[in-house]
């Protein structure tokens, strides 16, 4: 039955590689066409050839923008992991455990659900909510309490150039926490029961038992954490446009690539826009492949 | 297309032969949908409408094509869109029955419009405006916009002997021109000034300052009575705030000091007046300003406004129909002009900004350019100016379109100060014509306002963007 065989599954690959391509690759190489282009909208397209470019790379907004993308990059990962690791620690095998059986702290299973709740929500939503957390008046949520609490002055979360960025990303980690947990959860899952057992009969406490089990045995899960996060650290157009005060600011403070490419596009600037749009798939392409460089490791066979 | 069995006794092959067929059928009717949709990526070429005229008469000077339809798009926004579905298009269709209205709203206008256009399907009569409006510079530079001459020098509808032009408030013409042409028809009247409650100055025995040492000190009064005296949102309407700078530079050392700064002349941010002004408002911001303002949008600060937290706000004089929901009955909007700033003002204290507002074009790529340009004199007829008061209490550029209405007391206070203010009124562009200006001027203005720059540093950062911008060979520079 060999005969017909390559034309079968040939047949079953054309239409979704011709709808991949189209769909997907063109636009991709339309792009990158384009960023070398000056186009408005309405007439055709003019070549500009590196132009663009060099004004991308002359503007002080796009060296500030891949400033924050670093920031982000380095805390987003760092401090959400931390926290999904340690909820999703206590969650599963935080406990008391109850005849070599390991479990969760007292209430994990609502706990679980409160964790996640922010998952289902859009990030526009969420910026609109921590809008009013963190108002600068007395109508804040955080602000409404401080200065209840006798502080002269509101914090300026948002207005405050140095506290601008940390604040958006407190937001983003608020939203990917829960993600997080539920993913180490289902790793932790994973974990057979003996090896908990073996070390607590050892002798292990909780925090033995987390650094020296838990932890090893997740590097693969984490591994794909860091991943998925590093290219939510590109992205972050959403709550940054939403979120922060005058277009990315305070004069800049809180920008990124997506938003930068948002401001051409409302200036009918398409080149330049693309230009910024192989910036950023550009830094994201190396990233990834820096990555699964980095985190190569040996995984442990159990 | 018949599916036949090679041989009954091998039915996997035959099943497996139709898959490959269907796969192969909804590839073919895949792919073209495909070659559809990508070629929109990037948009079709220019297809110049053909010169598509009617028969001319009295009743249609400008030649439109009675039996073609025209597609009216309305930005749905602050005004609405009932003024045209209402007033306009029944004024259109009483003049040419025969040719069919075709009425869509939005508050997306480029996300609506363009795709439209790069389809080759522009629409006749566009009103461009709100925060997704189309780049009227861009626009006018790749040609879409038809030139309006034709209009306002055709007779007007109420009046043959005079042309549209003469029936209009002076300047219309050319708030809406670029580099001398006229493509955008500004419609509303529209006054800038610093607004505050009528009422609540009267209680207080307060009056409007005309000096800057009475504004400082009516502001002293304010603050011990444990209201804000002035302010702006900072999180999305600085430029409510450069505005007021502006007249205020304007009113130091006169109106030409705008004229150079759209002009993009060399130094025209460095100029005295600008530097004075910048320093006697970055004063107010340090002093006298609503608690967290930097980090408010303009529907709270405005909100404060209205439970009476914040005396004085600078705004045009779309303020008190945007608030109509949330203000107190008794609330009355007035109007007063920035104060000037030294006693040798080359402008009086009345002096202010005005201009027309809310812009309107027809496009010229569309099929029945004629037919947009005839809807717009029918718009700039008396009804038609009339119609649009009495639905959004805004007065138009329609000379005389105002007679027998009563305004509310804010519209009342800024026709009364544009009276006031004689020939001293004037109008400013850059930030319509360079939008990356704007955005300059918006964050620096913040920086200045609270306290994070001095005066001359404010200058100097908007004068380097401009000088970017000058430099720009990609960018289209207007004059006036």
């Amino acid at each position: 039955m060999r005969h017909g065989r390559y034309p079968f599954i040939v047949g079953f690959l054309v239409a979704p590689v011709v709808l991949y391509a189209y769909f997907v690759l063109w636009p991709y190489v339309q792009t990158i066409i384009l960023s070398f282009q000056q186009w408005r909208g309405f007439t055709a397209p003019r070549w500009v050839g590196v132009e663009n470019y060099k004004r991308m790379l002359d503007n002080d907004r796009f060296w500030q923008a891949l400033q924050h993308h670093g920031i982000i990059l380095v805390f987003l990962p760092l401090i959400t992991i931390a926290f999904a690791l340690v909820f999703a620690f206590l969650l599963n095998v935080g406990g008391k455990s109850k005849g070599g059986k390991t479990s969760g702290v007292w209430g994990s299973s609502f706990y679980r659900v409160v964790f996640f709740l922010p998952q289902v929500l859009a990030v526009p939503v969420i910026a609109v909510l921590f809008a009013t957390v963190y108002r600068p008046n007395e109508s804040g949520l955080i602000n409404g309490v401080l200065l209840k609490a006798g502080l002269d002055g509101p914090v300026g979360f948002l207005i405050d150039k140095h506290l601008a960025l940390p604040s958006l990303i407190a937001v983003l980690v608020w939203q990917a926490v829960g993600f997080y947990v539920v993913l180490f959860s289902a790793g932790m899952a994973n974990i057979p029961a003996e090896i908990y057992e073996a070390a607590e009969l050892d002798g292990a406490n909780k925090v033995t038992l987390f650094f020296r089990v838990t932890f090893p045995l997740l590097w693969d899960t984490i591994q794909t954490a860091w991943v998925y996060l590093g290219i939510l650290a590109f992205d972050a157009f959403a709550i940054v446009s939403v979120l922060a005060q005058d277009n990315g600011g305070p004069d800049g403070a809180t920008t990124v690539l997506g938003l930068e490419i948002y401001n051409n596009m409302q200036q009918n600037r398409y080149g330049d826009a693309a230009t910024y749009g192989v910036a950023l798939c550009v830094l994201s392409l190396v990233f990834a492949a820096f990555t699964l460089r980095l985190t190569r490791r040996e995984t442990y066979e159990y | 297309m018949s599916v036949t069995p090679e041989s009954p006794s091998q039915p996997i092959a035959l099943s497996r032969r139709s898959v490959l067929q269907r796969a192969a059928i909804a590839g073919l009717v895949a792919t073209p949908a495909a070659g559809l949709l990508a070629a929109c990526a990037t948009g079709g070429d220019d297809e110049p409408s053909t010169d598509n005229t009617g028969a001319v008469s009295a009743n249609n000077p400008l030649g439109a094509p009675e039996d073609q339809p025209i597609n009216v798009v309305i930005f749905n926004g602050g005004y609405g869109d009932k003024y045209a579905t209402d007033v306009h298009e029944p004024l259109y269709k009483k003049a040419h029955p025969k040719s069919e209205v075709k009425h869509q709203s939005s508050q997306a206008i480029s996300t609506l419009v363009q795709p439209l256009i790069a389809g080759g399907n522009a629409p006749e009569f566009v009103n461009n405006s709100g925060e997704k409006s189309m780049d009227f510079g861009a626009l006018v530079a790749d040609g879409q916009l038809q030139d309006l001459t034709a209009l306002f020098d055709a007779p007007s509808v109420d009046d043959p002997s005079k042309k549209v032009k003469d029936t209009l408030v002076p300047g219309t013409v050319d708030t809406g021109s670029f580099n001398g042409k006229p493509y955008v028809l500004y419609y509303v009247s529209t006054v800038f000034g610093i607004w505050y409650s009528g009422k609540l100055f009267t209680d207080n025995g307060w009056t409007a300052p005309k000096t800057w040492a009475e504004f400082t000190g009516l502001c002293d009064k304010i603050k011990a009575k444990g209201i804000a005296p002035y302010a702006y949102a900072g999180a999305n309407a600085a430029y409510y705030q450069w505005n007021i700078i502006l007249t205020s530079a304007a009113k130091i050392g006169g109106a030409d000091v705008l004229k150079n700064i759209d002009n993009l002349e060399d130094g025209a941010w460095k100029v005295d007046a600008v530097k004075q002004a910048a320093e006697a408002w970055a004063e107010i911001g340090a002093k006298y300003n609503l608690q967290g303002a930097e980090g408010l949008k303009h529907t709270d600060v405005q909100l404060k406004q209205n439970q009476y937290q914040l005396a004085m706000y600078p705004s045009g004089d779309w303020l008190e129909n945007e608030q109509k929901k949330d203000t107190p009955a008794d609330f009355k909007y007035q109007m007063l002009t920035t104060p000037s700033v030294t006693a040798s003002d080359k402008l009086k204290s009345t002096a202010l900004r005005a201009t027309a507002g809310e812009g309107y074009v027809v496009l010229s790529k569309s099929k029945n350019p004629k037919g947009g340009l005839e809807y717009m004199r029918q718009m700039l007829s008396k009804a038609g100016g009339k119609g649009f008061t009495e639905v959004v209490k805004a007065p138009t550029v329609v000379l005389g379109s105002t007679e027998g209405l009563t305004f509310t007391p804010g519209t009342q206070s800024s026709q009364d100060a544009l009276k006031a203010a004689g020939s001293e009124v004037f109008n400013l562009f850059f930030d319509g014509w360079y939008k990356d200006l704007d955005k300059e001027a918006r964050t620096a203005t913040n920086e200045l306002m609270f306290g994070r720059i001095k005066a001359d540093q404010f200058v100097e950062r908007i004068q380097k963007k401009a000088d970017e911008i000058k430099k720009d060979s990609s960018i289209t520079k207007f004059k006036r």
